[in-house]
């Protein structure tokens, strides 16, 4: 048997924003085909966790490291991380004014193909390989007209950085509570956008506070993260056991080890 | 006072000179000329205390001695000639406010324009009465003193000019400080429709001190679309007036793009004078290095149902400085009027300085008057939004300053001089292409 070298390899990450201490130790090990699921309670760290990831100016590691397909992940410039196959789905997606949505994506798509010594795609080119993609997300001609999320509704943003995820095809894509304020058709949707990106190249890491959204993006593994490390980890009835039992149920084991 | 005598020994002595050209015009010109310079002398050139030129030092410009501009070459530097601005077939250029004949191309007007160049052939009359001869502007006064040719621009009533008229004001340095003062008057007729291009654009030498004076007036449904750019060198001085009378139904709709030299100071003076008229002005100012930008504009509401519109951005990097007065008023008479106004500025170095005032002066009550300005760095989370997929920080610096240019540079309806003044902006804030 082969040892697989997993593609993200998070040791004792520790992590500060605001002179505040955010993650305390975190270990996590992510290889390619699987999808994980990161739950627990808001102030635990997830979000950092996501951001940290993702290279968000605010967030410095003060301890630890993180290892991407062989490289230092925290050494990466944000743009680095997306072109080597990083994404994040936002929690909050930014409104651009002025950007068209459609022209941002090209611009996108053309910086990773630069990155990695692939041709630019013309406009045609463009055009061509994100109709599929919109049709997924259902999104049409007038949300790739307007300006980078202005005026979207919440489940149009969720939605449009899922097609973001789908158009730029990403090793390694992290969803930071892309289910929260989305009701239930577009959570569907977003599923659905998901679900057809999951393959054996590509590992998906899912932030959530609630195990609604696990009932459409089945995990392989479930963590559970309590103050800034992950305190139980198993398979996708844990997320059911959280569901049923409340995040105080897992509080009240960990203090009991300590 | 010596101090004055001696500081406008100079203006003294040209306009004595100046008396016994033939510019210098017909007898209600002369006249005219002798009250504004007289005036003038009287008021000196403005400084901080006066309410209009608070943030707005022109002592670099009272300082130097400035002659009128002695050569009436019509050559104009190789430099500026391969980078004007190349659109339609309609052009008048002014060289050192003097019109060129052999720069122009004037041959094939369209039916129903006019443009006359001497001042001398409105003999008995002005080409119109616009409140340009009224003004008691410091620099309008000058002007009106100084100007050698008068551009004067007729539509007739019902005209629809499908090409833009591209004025075209270039200043060529002298061996010393030299004064270049083109004026131009637009008429347009009843319902006639028509565009201009106003750019000013000189090379880099000896001061220059650019004051410009252009009037337009608009007869009932006119519809004037309006572009100026102004591009001068690092050493020019641009001071300009620019006055708008619009009567009953006509639109005015402008777009001011300016790039600086030492100081750019734009007053621009709307009179909504008939029902319905309606009037926008939009602005773009980029500065960098020591550059001055000052903008003031007054929207006069004088008549019932007009909307006007304002839009100004100021991107400033540098030790930059900007002003922005944008007054409205709004007559008692001129009720339902929907004025909206808006400045934002892009502060993109930490030694960059604003002064935005709005001033609203409301007489009516049943009006819509609304105003907002913004002062700010780009945004970091748009920024690091961008990043995150994969664009390069310089890349989404750059898209983020064309998103904010972009409300008033998609308002120029000309694709190619759009193109160009996005590739200028580009190469002034020494973005990556």
């Amino acid at each position: 048997m082969v040892l697989e070298i997993p593609m993200l390899q998070i040791k004792d990450l520790r992590v500060s924003a605001e002179a505040k201490d955010i993650l305390k130790g975190l270990t996590l090990s992510v290889n390619a085909g699987e999808v994980h699921a990161i739950m627990g309670p808001n102030g635990s760290g997830k979000s950092t966790l996501a951001r940290v990831l993702s290279g968000h100016p605010g967030y410095e590691a003060s301890g630890g490291s993180v290892t991407y397909d062989g490289k230092d992940l925290l050494d990466m410039e944000p743009e680095e991380r997306a072109c080597e196959g990083v994404f994040m789905a936002f929690q909050y997606p930014v409104e651009i004014p002025g950007v068209n949505n459609q022209y941002f994506l090209k611009a996108a798509v053309n910086a990773v193909r630069k990155y990695k010594g692939q041709p630019e795609l013309d406009a045609i080119e463009f055009i061509q390989m994100i109709k599929e993609k919109a049709k997924l997300l259902e999104m049409d001609q007038t949300m790739l007209n307007r300006a980078v999320n202005e005026g979207f509704s919440g489940g149009e943003k969720k939605r449009n950085e899922i097609f973001q995820m789908a158009v730029l095809e990403p090793k390694l894509a992290i969803l930071d509570e892309t289910d929260s304020g989305l009701d239930i058709d577009a959570l569907r949707i977003v599923a659905n956008g998901v679900n057809a990106l999951r393959s054996p190249d590509r590992a998906i890491i899912v932030v959530t506070h609630y195990q609604r959204l696990l009932d459409y993006i089945v995990p392989d593994f479930v963590h559970v993260l309590s103050d800034g490390r992950i305190v139980r980890s198993g398979g996708k009835e844990l997320a059911l056991e959280l569901e049923a039992k409340g995040y105080g149920w897992i509080d009240a084991a960990v203090g009991a080890q300590a | 006072m010596s101090q004055v005598a001696e500081r406008h020994g100079t203006f003294v002595a040209d306009f004595e000179a100046f008396r016994t050209a033939p510019a210098f015009g017909p007898e209600w010109l002369r006249t005219a000329r002798s009250a504004a310079f007289g005036r003038f002398l009287e008021q000196g050139f403005p400084t901080t205390r006066d309410e209009e030129w608070k943030f707005t030092n022109v002592a670099p410009i009272a300082q130097l001695e400035w002659r009128r501009a002695e050569s009436s070459s019509e050559a104009i530097s190789p430099e500026i000639a391969s980078e004007l601005i190349d659109i339609g077939r309609i052009r008048v250029v002014l060289v050192n406010g003097r019109v060129s004949k052999a720069q122009s191309t004037l041959d094939a007007l369209p039916e129903g324009v006019s443009i006359s160049t001497k001042a001398d052939a409105w003999e008995n009359h002005p080409p119109h009465e616009g409140p340009s001869l009224q003004s008691r502007h410091p620099f309008v006064l000058l002007n009106t003193a100084f100007f050698e040719d008068g551009l004067f621009i007729h539509i007739e009533p019902k005209t629809v000019v499908t090409e833009p008229i591209h004025i075209v004001c270039i200043a060529e340095p002298g061996s010393g400080p030299t004064m270049v003062s083109p004026r131009v008057f637009v008429v347009v007729g009843e319902q006639a429709q028509v565009s201009f291009i106003e750019s000013y654009e000189g090379p880099e030498g000896q001061p220059v001190l650019t004051n410009a004076v252009t009037e337009f007036l608009l007869g009932p449904g006119a519809v004037v679309d309006h572009v100026k750019v102004q591009r001068e060198a690092s050493t020019t001085f641009h001071m300009a007036s620019t006055f708008v009378h619009l009567h009953r139904a006509s639109t005015f709709t402008s777009q001011a793009i300016t790039f600086g030299g030492r100081i750019a100071r734009n007053d621009i003076s709307a009179t909504l004078a008939g029902e319905g008229a309606e009037c926008t002005l939009n602005g773009l100012y980029v500065a960098d290095g020591e550059t001055l930008v000052d903008t003031h504009t007054q929207i006069d509401h004088a008549q019932p149902h007009c909307p006007s519109h304002e839009v100004y951005k100021g991107i400033l990097t540098g030790k930059a400085k900007a002003v922005f007065n944008g007054k409205i008023i709004v007559r008692p008479d001129a009720q339902k009027t929907d004025a909206k106004q808006t400045n934002k500025a892009l502060l993109l170095s930490g030694d960059a300085t604003i002064n935005t005032k709005p001033q609203l002066e409301i007489f009516a009550d049943d009006v819509k008057c609304t105003h907002g300005a913004t002062v700010g760095q780009l945004d970091p989370d748009q920024l690091y939004y961008l990043r995150a997929r994969g664009i390069h920080r310089d890349d989404a610096r750059n898209m983020l300053i064309h998103a904010f240019a972009s409300d008033v540079l998609n308002g120029i309806k000309h694709e190619s001089l759009r193109n160009e003044l996005e590739a200028a902006l580009v190469a002034k804030l020494h973005l990556p292409v």
